[in-house]
């Protein structure tokens, strides 16, 4: 992996997560109706810094789920790989709730794609409403997040690798050279 | 990461590694089939012969729902109302079903190693669904996700098979994958039930119902198969019943929290009282959820591999 700059340190995580958990109760006017499911793996423990966040503001804990969606994916046939599947782990009722989807980094779309497939196979929620940690652009999918960390305008051979510490045992978001294929 | 195989034969020589991905991987599916939409897209576009050569309720259902939940296409074929009737061979019957481009093949035959055989005439993924007295695999994992389910592991376990080993594919299977496991396996029966040299696969062999039960964590029970003319071999099913039937009483005697396992379907009063059969110690019927579930993982990580 080859470091071309490092866009968001510790603190500028913190902050980030912060304005990200205001946002999305000022949008939703506070937590009543929502839930917040993280998808596997960074998006996760980005859900769950939310969603401790809300609970400090706003003095509620709306239901949290987990989301893997590798069963979804279109891309098997064109995969050199085989995906492992986890578990997807969401124990309450979706119907009629707003849902805040939660993902590291929003690239081609077509993981939300799948996520939002996922999700409709749980049930019919009010709105499902996406909050990513970078935007990287390169959409192949009519996708936009309606909550972005931050915009980090890449090229096709850069990657965006969040780091956070649950996982990787620091907090940071690096721009680095894609690996040559 | 992949499975080392493309094909589901047996369970004989399939490694440790491959086993833990496939009953890991049931974990996901099992938490796929209590969502209120049981179905997910990841075979779509797939096509799957299930070709019956033998009667079976439970696995050709459990194949077809597990098939039916990844979302591929299937197609049932029975010798019942097929050309087999009229002199087809076997193999004729697979070239012709291969032709009409089919992805994999699940397959069930009166004969040990048919399903060997079609990896040699066709291209497409073959899983073994009972072949003979062979193996069979499927029914081995099951078994295995439900006793890890219940203990939370396998290694280490001391896992009993009961009753007619020498006519059971699934015992088989169960030996080959338990051990490769790292459980301890026994197997217990009647003498003209026990085929001759067992021992060599690193199996205990109880003649005494009573030794395996004090002796075990697990007892899985096989069907006396009397379509198997299991009845020559023993004097009667009273008496079978009497040395061997797993009942209420000799469980209660040894006082212990023991597993009864069964692959069904079971002939109550024989090898189980209906009272066990039904009691708080056997897990049979999460063995047959637990079925789609496995049986969802092989599909997927074979179906999915390049």
């Amino acid at each position: 992996m080859e470091i071309k700059a490092k866009i968001i340190d510790e603190t500028g995580l913190q902050r980030t997560i912060t304005r990200l958990a205001h946002e999305i109760l000022e949008r939703n006017k506070g937590s009543k109706n929502l839930v917040l499911i993280g998808m596997r793996t960074r998006g996760e423990f980005i859900c769950n810094r939310i969603s401790d966040k809300i609970k400090e503001i706003d003095n509620s804990e709306p239901p949290k789920g987990i989301l893997d969606v590798t069963l979804y994916r279109d891309d098997f046939r064109t995969r050199l790989k085989q995906p492992e599947v986890s578990v997807t782990s969401i124990t309450f009722d979706i119907n009629e709730k707003d849902i805040i989807l939660i993902d590291d980094v929003l690239y081609t779309g077509r993981t939300v794609r799948a996520a939002l497939d996922a999700l409709m196979d749980l049930g019919r929620p009010n709105t499902i409403q996406l909050c990513v940690l970078v935007d990287r652009g390169h959409r192949e999918l009519p996708i936009r997040a309606d909550f972005v960390g931050k915009n980090i305008p890449t090229s096709l051979n850069e990657e965006i690798k969040v780091k956070l510490k649950e996982i990787d045992g620091e907090d940071a978001v690096y721009l680095v050279n894609a690996p040559k294929q | 990461m992949p499975l080392s195989s493309k094909h589901l034969l047996g369970l004989h020589g399939v490694p440790r590694e491959d086993i833990q991905l496939i009953l890991d991987t049931a974990t996901t599916f099992r938490e796929i089939l209590d969502r209120p939409i049981k179905k997910v897209p990841t075979l779509q576009g797939k096509t799957i012969v299930n070709l019956f050569y033998e009667n079976s309720t439970r696995t050709r259902i459990s194949f077809e729902l597990a098939q039916k939940r990844l979302s591929a296409d299937t197609v049932n074929f029975s010798t019942s109302g097929s050309s087999t009737k009229k002199g087809e061979t076997f193999k004729d019957t697979v070239r012709n079903i291969e032709a009409m481009k089919v992805d994999m093949i699940v397959v069930r035959h009166q004969s040990a190693g048919v399903p060997k055989f079609l990896t040699r005439i066709t291209n497409a993924i073959i899983i073994n669904a009972g072949d003979g007295l062979h193996e069979h695999p499927t029914q081995g994992l099951l078994d295995m996700y439900s006793i890890r389910e219940k203990f939370g592991k396998l290694e280490g376990l001391n896992v009993c098979i009961v009753g007619d080993i020498a006519h059971s594919r699934v015992a088989l299977s169960n030996i080959f994958g338990l051990k490769t496991m790292g459980a301890n396996v026994s197997i217990c029966g009647p003498t003209t039930m026990i085929p001759f040299g067992i021992e060599s696969l690193g199996v205990k062999v109880y003649y005494n119902i009573n030794e395996a039960i004090s002796n075990n964590d697990v007892l899985n029970v096989l069907r006396i198969q009397l379509e198997r003319n299991a009845g020559e071999r023993i004097p009667s099913l009273r008496e079978y019943h009497k040395y061997f039937g797993i009942t209420a009483e000799r469980l209660e005697k040894f006082n212990k929290d023991i597993v009864i396992l069964h692959p069904g379907p079971i002939n109550r009063g024989v090898e189980l009282s209906s009272e066990v059969a039904d009691g708080p110690y056997q897990i049979i019927l999460d063995q047959v959820t637990n079925g789609v579930a496995v049986r969802m993982a092989v599909l997927y990580l074979l179906g999915t591999m390049h």
